[in-house]
């Protein structure tokens, strides 16, 4: 049925694989820690590029590196980055990772730094970051559908305003633009513990509830139980948490659910960077509850906006994703107010309705996909953290 | 509404609000909202709570269940007169 929503239109990139990003990056995306500073000294060469610098990439096995390589792959995937330039230390992981990448049709070169140092490796990554400066900056936006954005979204330093105001104002915009077709992560497995129940229900029949049942019990097990030393009582609710005034798990699990709001619900589980592939609809993504892991792992999943709930205010951005700060408490307003991108406090004074504060994030989603710096790109807030399972070899 | 309110209630089954205004100080006669349909009551603030915590909406016994959302978010685990401050010194989770 047509809604006041179908026909939104937003100014954007379509890439070679038909996916539709908000943003142009050329990224220098290093395969491993040790490869940061050739990424670093080609990006500072070459204006208009990014380095992703992170910590890992060495000696990680099993399930640990197949998630790296889901993360570096995905991250250079994700319909915002137009063109990448790969460097590792050595040419196996490096090519793994650039013919990843390659899949998608963009524009890929690659780079290794044994055998030749990282004088040599940055002068050739140099001449191939800047000639896809020069070719990407001439590529134009142009008319796609609302429906072909993918959206994610993850709270953080979470109050109780944030499941008054900032988290149902999320759920407003997913129950209004799931059905038109847009694509939806939400996530956070720690935080859902206190609600599972509620969140097993919102699946969209049984089968799917039963999957993310496991996958919640098996990070219970796993994880929680098994490097405990007393209880979760420190870290969940957090210390801000608690000066916001939540005060236990479920009151902090029940506000974070909101985010889905009153109708929609997930059609699928992914794993940590997994990019859906089960059609149009909301996914729960297995992921972390600190908030760059979790836009990270979001981000290399193919989300290419984020909206990001607050309540004492969280400041995390990403590198490649633009990510907009949602804030219903009156005090953050005042004192933070570089970090908020739109402002529902009058929720809490009654003076705007959920409905409203909805529209006002569908708004500032097509002004941010049109090409509206976010406070958290505006800040230079570039966090972008790997997820690690375990320790290396 | 033409007066702000000083607390927020999720839904009618719920024994605890939130504080949504700075600076409350006890004894202030509070404007109270059901988000759930906008109806309203008055309560007086039995303390100085910050933005954003939790003012029970009832007298509570230790062991009984705080009510939010609707829903159980935990165990009460000393005495807590209607209007008094509630939060981690006196509510905990039942699940640890």
């Amino acid at each position: 049925m047509a809604s006041k929503y179908s026909n939104m239109t937003v100014k954007a990139y379509r890439r070679e694989n038909g996916r539709v990003g908000v943003r142009n990056h050329v990224i220098i995306l290093p395969v491993d820690d040790i490869s940061n500073a050739a990424c670093e000294a080609v990006a500072n060469n070459v204006k208009g590029t990014m380095a992703l610098p992170h910590a890992y990439g060495r000696l990680q096995f099993g399930e640990d590196l197949d998630l790296h390589f889901r993360t570096m792959i995905g991250t250079g995937a994700n319909a915002n980055v137009a063109a990448v330039v790969v460097i590792g230390i050595e040419p196996g992981w490096t090519k793994r990772i650039a013919d990843g990448i390659r899949a998608t049709g963009k524009p890929v070169a690659e780079f290794s730094i044994e055998q030749k140092g990282d004088f040599e490796t940055i002068r050739a990554a140099s001449w191939a970051a800047k000639e896809f400066v020069h070719m990407t900056s001439e590529y134009q936006r142009e008319e796609c559908s609302i429906s072909e954005l993918w959206v994610s979204t993850k709270c953080g330093e979470s109050d109780t305003t944030t499941g008054l105001g900032s988290c149902p104002t999320v759920g407003n915009m997913y129950d209004k633009l799931l059905p038109e077709g847009i694509t939806g992560f939400f996530g956070e497995t720690s935080e859902i513990t206190g609600a599972e129940h509620i969140c097993q229900k919102r699946a969209i029949n049984e089968e799917v509830g039963e999957r993310w049942y496991k996958m919640w019990k098996a990070y219970q097990d796993d994880v929680i139980f098994a490097h405990q030393t007393d209880d979760l009582s420190d870290s969940q609710p957090t210390k801000g948490n608690i000066e916001g005034g939540l005060t236990t798990i479920e009151e902090k699990a029940l506000g974070n659910l909101e985010k889905i709001g009153r109708t929609s619900q997930y059609i699928d589980i992914l794993e940590p960077a997994e990019a859906p592939s089960s059609g149009n609809g909301l996914y729960f993504m297995d992921s972390s509850s600190a908030a760059a892991e979790c836009v990270t792992l979001m981000a290399a999943g193919g989300a290419v906006i984020h909206t990001f709930p607050t309540g004492q205010g969280n400041v995390v951005g990403n590198p490649i994703v633009p990510v907009i700060k949602i804030t219903a408490n009156p005090r953050t307003v005042r004192t933070m107010s570089e970090h908020v991108d739109v402002d529902v406090s009058g929720i809490l004074r009654r003076e705007l309705t959920i409905d409203e504060a909805g529209d006002a994030l569908i708004d500032m989603i097509c002004r941010t996909a049109n090409g509206r710096s976010t406070a958290a790109e505006a800040l230079g807030h570039r966090e972008f953290s790997m997820t690690k399972l375990y320790r290396s070899a | 509404m033409s007066e702000i309110p000083h607390l927020l209630v999720h839904e009618h089954d719920d024994n605890v609000g939130v504080v949504v205004v700075e600076g409350l100080t006890a004894g202030t006669d509070m404007l109270c909202c059901v988000t759930h349909d906008n109806s309203t009551f008055r309560l007086t603030a039995g303390a100085d709570v910050p933005i954003g915590h939790k003012i029970a909406l009832k007298d509570f016994k230790e062991g009984d269940t705080a009510i939010k959302y609707g829903e159980d978010i935990g165990k009460i685990v000393a005495d807590i007169v209607k209007g008094d401050h509630v939060h981690t010194h006196n509510c905990k989770t039942k699940r640890w």
